[in-house]
């Protein structure tokens, strides 16, 4: 069994323009996901907007900036994402295919081991 | 011999590794011995017992670093050599996965299942050895950390499976039969390639509809080779090839092919596309061509496989059935297309159209813009020649 994380992308305008009823809705869908998958699923959490987002990057001379926003701009935004255990990539995309995603896409990657 | 061998050690280089072994012990033991009675069975079972040593090797040492294997081999691994042509299904699943770019698909292909060495995958694509060696080792590297798993597909996702193994062999095949760029037409090399495949899924698959169509889409245009280059180097339209010369041999196993994959309803793309090579490879001539039927079965793979490169085709056999007005008409829909911006057989249709109708100018023009997209020197040659034919002002 190996660990991978399902990363969800999406346009954070899907939600802003569906409103509350939207959010219902998704919020739904999560639990029945987590309902179906429970035993697969080691963690995850959903993440507040971009809006809320601070980078941090150190410069070569060692100087830290500290700037508003998300670390690269992009249309779909990570909002949240899931641990999951799966025995391949097949199983882990038949898992990441149910994770609801209606305003982008999930991005699946293996947790890197150590040892 | 790969692919048993793959089974064992769930890592490509291990088995490549193996399978080398396997070859250098052939050498020394055949010729003391003789030639086994099978000797792929012979190589096999040396590949696969060489591979369970390492393994095992491999497996003492990690008992002694106190570590556990996560993904134990069968202790006992039965040396069948009938069980090989599933391994291959395994493998040529996993060479074609989804997750592996559609050029890492193919080259992994190439290498593994058909035992071409890197060199020569690096030929097929025009690119150095130095870059398909790192493309291959990116895609080893990509089925290693992600977890790409060597097995057949569940029943549920096979077909979808299937679906990126049989387009990997047609384009595998599409790079044989025309080749984008060089000096020859066709790519012999890559044509048998591709046509090796076909007939090895075929035989792992021989109740699946969708394999049946694309090896009778391979077998019906590969049957007119022969004739598709003039003995001086010019390309030959369908419309001059000598159909005597096409194999007639071939074209009675495609059509029987085609028959059986068109009774899956709805009909898949390749058994589309087969029917209409095979209307083709059947008509005693050019003109004698059924091109409603020919206009029909587009019109069904329009619905099936919407892309425009299909509207383009259908376009053409429209041009046949009702005259070239109404090919160009059916041509206009594409002028925007901007998935066709750049495919030089949209100006090339074009202008055969405008040089039908006796538009000299136009057809000139469109001519000139077919030969900017190609680079095919055979296809080149062939544009040029209608370009003067149309009247060259210069």
């Amino acid at each position: 069994m190996a660990e991978y994380v399902v990363l969800i992308y999406e346009d954070e305008a899907g939600f802003a323009k569906g409103g509350a009823e939207v959010g219902e809705q998704v919020m739904k869908e999560h639990m029945t996901f987590g309902e179906a998958n429970g035993a697969k699923l080691r963690g995850g959490n959903a993440l507040q907007p971009v809006s809320s987002a601070t980078s941090i990057r150190t410069d070569a001379a060692g100087k830290v900036a500290v700037t508003d926003g998300p670390f690269a701009e992009t249309k779909e935004a990570l909002g949240g994402f899931y641990i999951i255990e799966a025995a391949d990539l097949d199983e882990a995309i038949a898992i990441a295919k149910q994770v609801p995603a209606r305003f982008g896409g999930v991005e699946v990657r293996p947790v890197m081991v150590f040892d | 011999m790969l692919a048993a061998t793959v089974r064992v050690t769930r890592d490509l280089d291990l088995a490549e590794e193996c399978t080398q072994d396997a070859f250098a012990q052939a050498l020394t033991h055949w010729g003391r011995r003789g030639v086994p009675a099978s000797p792929g069975g012979w190589l096999t079972t040396v590949s696969r017992r060489r591979a369970l040593d390492l393994m095992r090797r491999e497996a003492t040492l990690r008992r002694s670093l106190p570590l556990l294997l996560t993904d134990p081999v069968e202790a006992a691994p039965d040396l069948d050599v009938e069980e090989i042509p599933d391994d291959r299904l395994r493998l040529i699943c996993t060479c074609c996965h989804p997750a592996l770019s559609p050029e890492a698909q193919v080259a992994l292909t190439l290498r593994l299942l058909c035992g071409l060495t890197t060199v020569e995958v690096a030929r097929a694509f025009l690119v150095s050895e130095a870059t398909m060696a790192a493309r291959i080792t990116r895609a080893k590297k990509k089925i290693a950390t992600a977890g790409i798993p060597y097995r057949v597909p569940a029943t549920s996702e096979l077909p979808e499976r299937i679906d990126a193994v049989l387009t990997v062999v047609h384009l595998l095949f599409t790079l044989g039969h025309t080749a984008p760029v060089g000096a020859d037409l066709i790519r012999r090399d890559l044509v048998e390639r591709a046509l090796d495949l076909a007939r090895m899924l075929r035989t792992l698959l021989p109740t699946d509809s969708d394999v049946a169509g694309l090896l009778a889409l391979v077998i019906l245009t590969d049957a007119r080779r022969a004739t598709r280059v003039a003995t001086d180097g010019r390309l030959l339209l369908l419309e001059e090839q000598d159909r005597s010369q096409w194999d007639h041999g071939a074209i009675a196993e495609g059509a029987a092919l085609v028959r059986e994959a068109l009774r899956r309803r709805p009909p898949g793309r390749f058994a589309l596309q087969a029917a209409i090579a095979a209307v083709h490879a059947e008509a005693p001539s050019w003109s004698d061509t059924d091109w409603r039927e020919i206009v029909a079965l587009y019109d069904v793979l329009v619905q099936v496989w919407p892309s425009p490169v299909v509207t383009l085709n259908r376009a053409v056999a429209v041009g046949m059935r009702d005259g070239p007005a109404a090919g160009l008409e059916a041509l206009s829909v594409l002028s925007d297309e901007p998935q066709l911006a750049g495919y030089s057989y949209l100006p090339a249709a074009r202008a055969d159209f405008l040089r039908r109708l006796g538009r000299a100018e136009e057809a000139r023009t469109a001519y000139a813009e077919a030969l900017r997209l190609t680079d095919n020197a055979v296809e080149r040659e062939f544009l040029f020649m209608r370009l003067t034919q149309c009247g060259n002002r210069n």
